[in-house]
């Protein structure tokens, strides 16, 4: 993994597809079917999972890999998604998480 | 695996702590512009801005929205213009070109209207800095700085007392919105050919034909850090803040890096700079504040300070594969919410302000001064910080802003991230005879390091 990172942060030629997508609203059903299935109309495929429910809100971070699909094209699927079902839905490329927190 | 709690740690850090990327600064040589006809001087500088520079502003865009990390500025640096414009008599149509180049590229500022006069001045230099007033009351978007002391070289005098009558002039000029002009020029000591900060970024002669600077920031977050070690002794606050020092900085390699590498182009340094806003929540003084002052600008401001700097270096040098640009603590008056209410209350002067450049980067900067202030007081102020950074062998830089028609207590607003202020009153004490020797402040034994 910090091979990997030192690679990552280095590298000139490095393209990462690791995404991280989270999600966070007033607690209703369906919300992850209806991430789940906008990820997957673009080909993306989501490697872990996290979610709770605190005071009814909902929170959940997924990691994705987006492969080749369009990064833009994803974000704006999931922000429209996330005005229709009243969710904050973001997606940001994994290195920032990678950069803040791993050594 | 990431782990769901650094993801809303990192999420709390930007959304709430505004932790940003202050400024990805494109540098941009301009030597191979040279000519003896003005016109063609302008054109060639005009075309290789706007096509080195072309993608800088939406690769900037996508990045931000890619990493979820805002990217405050976008800008271009370029090489001082005196070294350019030697062979024409007037820079000034340099200074239109350069303010078309940033319109069409969509940067909001442009710096490197500059000369480098620390040993001597040439006549471009000279010509330069006379043409200040003309050059910044004109254009909207280009930055200027003067290089006036470096520690080999001493003071040069004779361009410090230009300089003050330079910035008395451009005052006057702008006088329709409080003096602006003046905050678009920077006088510096030591300065740095690689600084990403308007106003003072020039893209220096040793660099290559292209370099990708970034700024980042987060004194918000740094804030935040400190809350959790309340009553803890010094060692701790330090430790935390070089913790938090290293994860912003981590952040800024991350977006340099990116951006180099979208915009095809060297990766030049990260700037470790604290760099307040006037927003709420993101403000050096208040995280000195945190650190137990009761007002920035008190006494155990300065140590305070030391301490911040001296943390936020060492936590960001490891972080970073080049760290260079000013990395210091920040502390421009009218663009820190802290600072403004300090200097607001009568707490910060500007003689603490001064002793507080000794332990940080830059120097005076942003403070809005009576307009009635002469020329020559100003060049001694700009001695004065000069001899700071000469002597401590850092970079200081003087951004004083007199406001016409105002005096001391008043306010003056200049608008977005500059902020507003009050105008600080300064000792009405001549130094004119001083200043009209002109001449040169020979460098410091400190200087002679061989």
């Amino acid at each position: 993994m910090d091979d990997n990172i030192t690679a990552g942060l280095y590298s000139s030629r490095r393209r990462d597809s690791a995404a991280v997508v989270t999600v966070l609203g007033r607690d209703r059903k369906g919300i992850i079917a209806k991430v789940s299935a906008a990820l997957y109309e673009h080909g993306a495929n989501i490697l872990d999972l996290s979610q709770t429910v605190l005071d009814d809100m909902f929170n959940m971070v997924m990691l994705v890999d987006i492969g080749d699909t369009d990064f833009n094209a994803v974000q704006t699927r999931l922000e429209a998604l996330g005005r229709d079902i009243g969710q904050q839905i973001r997606i940001q490329r994994g290195e920032i998480f990678d950069a803040m927190h791993r050594v | 695996m990431i782990d769901p709690r650094e993801v809303l740690d990192t999420l709390r850090m930007i959304d709430l702590e505004k932790l940003d990327a202050r400024a990805i600064t494109l540098g941009i040589s301009l030597l191979g512009c040279v000519s003896d006809d003005s016109a063609r001087l302008c054109q060639r500088v005009y075309d290789t801005v706007t096509r080195r520079a072309e993608r800088l502003v939406a690769v900037g865009e996508s990045i931000e929205r890619e990493f979820g990390v805002p990217i405050v500025n976008k800008r271009i640096s370029v090489t001082p213009v005196a070294l350019i414009s030697g062979a024409i008599p007037d820079p000034t149509p340099v200074a239109f070109a350069l303010d078309n180049a940033a319109k069409t590229t969509g940067v909001h500022f442009i710096g490197g209207y500059a000369a480098l006069a620390q040993k001597g001045m040439t006549t471009a230099d000279r010509a330069l800095i006379e043409s200040l007033p003309d050059a910044l009351s004109q254009t909207e978007r280009v930055c200027a700085a003067v290089n006036v002391a470096s520690t080999r070289a001493g003071i040069d005098m004779d361009a410090v007392a230009l300089c003050g009558r330079a910035i008395k002039e451009l005052s006057i000029r702008t006088a329709g919105s409080g003096g602006f002009g003046c905050a678009k020029l920077v006088v510096f000591a030591n300065a740095v050919e690689d600084n990403p900060f308007m106003a003072g970024a020039f893209h220096g002669p040793g660099e290559g034909d292209l370099a990708v600077n970034v700024g980042v920031s987060g004194p918000g977050v740094v804030k935040r850090a400190l809350e959790e070690v309340r009553g803890r002794p010094c060692d701790e606050v330090a430790e935390r803040i070089k913790r938090t020092a290293f994860r912003v900085t981590r952040v800024g390699q991350m977006v340099a890096m990116e951006a180099a590498r979208r915009l095809d182009a060297p990766f030049g340094i990260v700037d470790l700079s604290l760099a307040p806003t006037p927003a709420q929540g993101d403000s050096v003084a208040r995280i000195l504040e945190e650190i137990g002052l009761e007002v920035c600008g008190g006494p155990g401001s300065t140590a305070a300070l030391a301490l911040l700097n001296d943390a936020v270096k060492k936590g960001g040098v490891m972080a970073s594969s080049h760290v260079g640009g000013l990395s210091g603590a920040f502390i421009p008056l009218s663009e820190d919410i802290g600072m403004i209410e300090a200097a607001a209350s009568g707490a910060l002067s500007i003689e603490k302000l001064e002793a507080m450049t000794c332990v940080c980067s830059v120097g005076l900067d942003m403070v809005a001064i009576p307009g009635g202030v002469t020329a020559e007081t100003i060049s001694a102020i700009i001695a004065d910080e000069a001899a700071i950074g000469v002597v401590n062998n850092k970079t200081t830089g003087t951004r004083l802003v007199p406001v016409p028609g105002k005096a001391a207590g008043d306010w003056v607003e200049f608008g977005g991230l500059f902020g507003r202020a009050p105008i600080l009153p300064v000792r009405e004490y001549s130094a004119a005879a001083f200043i009209n020797r002109g001449g040169r402040i020979p460098a410091p034994l400190t200087g002679v390091r061989n």
